[in-house]
């Protein structure tokens, strides 16, 4: 039989957080192993046109389509080695730290020593009748039509949701030449960045609060949606009901941590809504309940790809540490908790910092 | 529903190839994936609902929801948002949970 292939640190993942995981890791000495299941890096990166905000090290003002790149540069320019293997889907986690992986239908296993989970996060589903018909997109997948393919998802276009995601991919979808009849938000606010909210509103489209989806409806794809305003309890106000044309809804509702692996592997989760529902539990560290597995990103907490590259440098730091390679610790671990802090703070980083407080039982609003 | 002129980014668009969608010939670009191609020929329905036959279409494009499983080139529960076109690919959309023995 052949010999267990092993690594010190295997980063599942080659998003923001996972690339930074593995760059950090590398950087510190350890011995990286970073898998994907795309044939290319960059996780959700690929499709976000639009520019970051935060400090010159989170590439502020370069818009994410440009931010890989940057991370591939790092990723290669060592000075240690980073195995990549793209294409490869991690199937499996075993008691015994093995884990399972599928490439072109074959299966291989990998014992890594530490893990780094940065798996993301997938699309909140929204119910309604007719929430299954084609023409009915997750935000995400809008975004890698147009971003990375350069199709028009349709001509006319119901954004439901006005947080952040929604309000982005709505000014992509200008950009892209689609007209949006409207952006509805269940909430009595919007939910994302004033800024984002006047580009929009600029160019012509209505974002109605207090409004919800009743129903799509079409034969084989959609034709149309019905909308309603809402009252303070969040229940259809009768009577307020609208009849739109249009044979595209997006919906911008939210994501869901991919965790997986995580619960295989038999890490503890907790429920915190602020957070995007179950999220493993984990210390300041980034390593979850079970020591050897830490966790990165949207995978940890649904927030931003800004702060996900933190968790990126956090984890690959603390992986890398516990392994032996401790170099700088303490001072580069003060450094990113900064910079978390400062990504958090303020009106917007509010919500994250009540999920983070629940979860880490109020540990320090950065860790 | 290609988008020919965009204010940020240039498409690199690969070469144009031909490909089947049951039966019947359509281009699209290699390297873009399945469903994408067929979503820019207008094609929208991609798969039905086992029980029901509702119609399914493309929904997370990253290869997470199931609601994109065809058969190509004759293997059943491919993903095709995240399959790269090939030339001369034969996609077509399958019955129910398809035959996995059918593969080899």
């Amino acid at each position: 039989m052949k010999s267990l292939r092993k690594t010190e640190l295997a980063v599942i993942g080659g998003g923001p957080a996972g690339l930074s995981s593995a760059i950090t890791a590398m950087r510190q000495g350890a011995e990286v192993t970073l898998i994907d299941r795309d044939p290319v890096l960059g996780g959700q990166l690929i499709k976000q046109t639009h520019m970051f905000f935060g400090s010159k090290d989170q590439f502020a003002s370069i818009r994410g389509i440009d931010i890989p790149s940057e991370l591939i540069k790092a990723l290669e320019e060592g000075p240690g080695k980073v195995k990549v293997e793209l294409g490869t889907t991690v199937i499996g986690y075993y008691d015994d730290g093995v884990i399972l992986m599928e490439k072109d239908n074959r299966a291989t296993t990998l014992l890594p020593q530490r893990i780094i989970v940065a798996t993301g996060a997938a699309e909140k589903m929204l119910p309604f009748p007719g929430n299954d018909l084609p023409g009915v997109y997750g935000a995400g997948a809008v975004q890698t039509l147009m971003n990375v393919y350069g199709i028009k998802p349709g001509k006319r276009v119901l954004m439901v949701g006005a947080g952040n995601i929604g309000l982005i991919v709505s000014y992509q979808l200008l950009q892209a030449g689609v007209e949006v009849v409207a952006i509805i938000e269940a909430a009595p606010h919007i939910g994302g960045y004033l800024v984002h909210a006047s580009k929009v509103r600029r160019a012509g489209v209505p974002i109605y609060t207090s409004c919800s989806i009743k129903e799509a409806f079409g034969r084989e794809s959609v034709e149309g949606a019905v909308i309603c305003r809402l009252d303070e309890n969040w229940q259809p106000l009768p009577g307020t009901e609208k009849t739109l044309e249009l044979d595209v809804i997006c919906l911008a509702v939210g994501l869901s941590p991919l965790t997986e692996l995580l619960w295989q592997a038999g890490c503890k989760h907790k429920y915190v809504p602020e957070l995007g529902g179950y999220v493993p539990v984990r210390n300041e560290k980034m390593q979850t309940s079970i020591p050897y597995i830490y966790v990165a990103g949207d995978a940890a907490g649904v927030e931003e790809a800004s702060s996900a590259m933190i968790e990126g440098k956090l984890a690959g730091l603390f992986a890398a540490a516990s392994l032996g390679y401790d170099h700088d610790l303490e001072s580069l671990a003060a450094t990113y908790r900064k910079e978390l802090e400062e990504l958090r703070s303020g009106e917007a980083g509010s919500k994250i910092r009540q999920g983070l407080a629940k979860l880490i039982g109020g540990v320090s609003v950065a860790s | 529903m290609r988008i020919e002129e965009h204010p940020i980014i240039s498409f690199k668009r690969g070469k144009i190839v031909s490909f089947f969608f049951n039966g019947q010939e359509y281009k699209g670009y290699e390297g873009e994936t399945i469903a994408a191609a067929l979503h820019a020929a207008g094609v929208k329905v991609l798969s039905r609902s086992h029980k029901l036959k509702r119609p399914r279409g493309f929904f997370c494009a990253i290869g997470n929801c199931s609601s994109c499983l065809m058969k190509v080139n004759g293997v059943y529960n491919v993903r095709t948002c995240v399959t790269p076109l090939q030339e001369g690919d034969v996609v077509e959309m399958q019955e129910g949970r398809g035959e996995i023995l059918a593969q080899n």
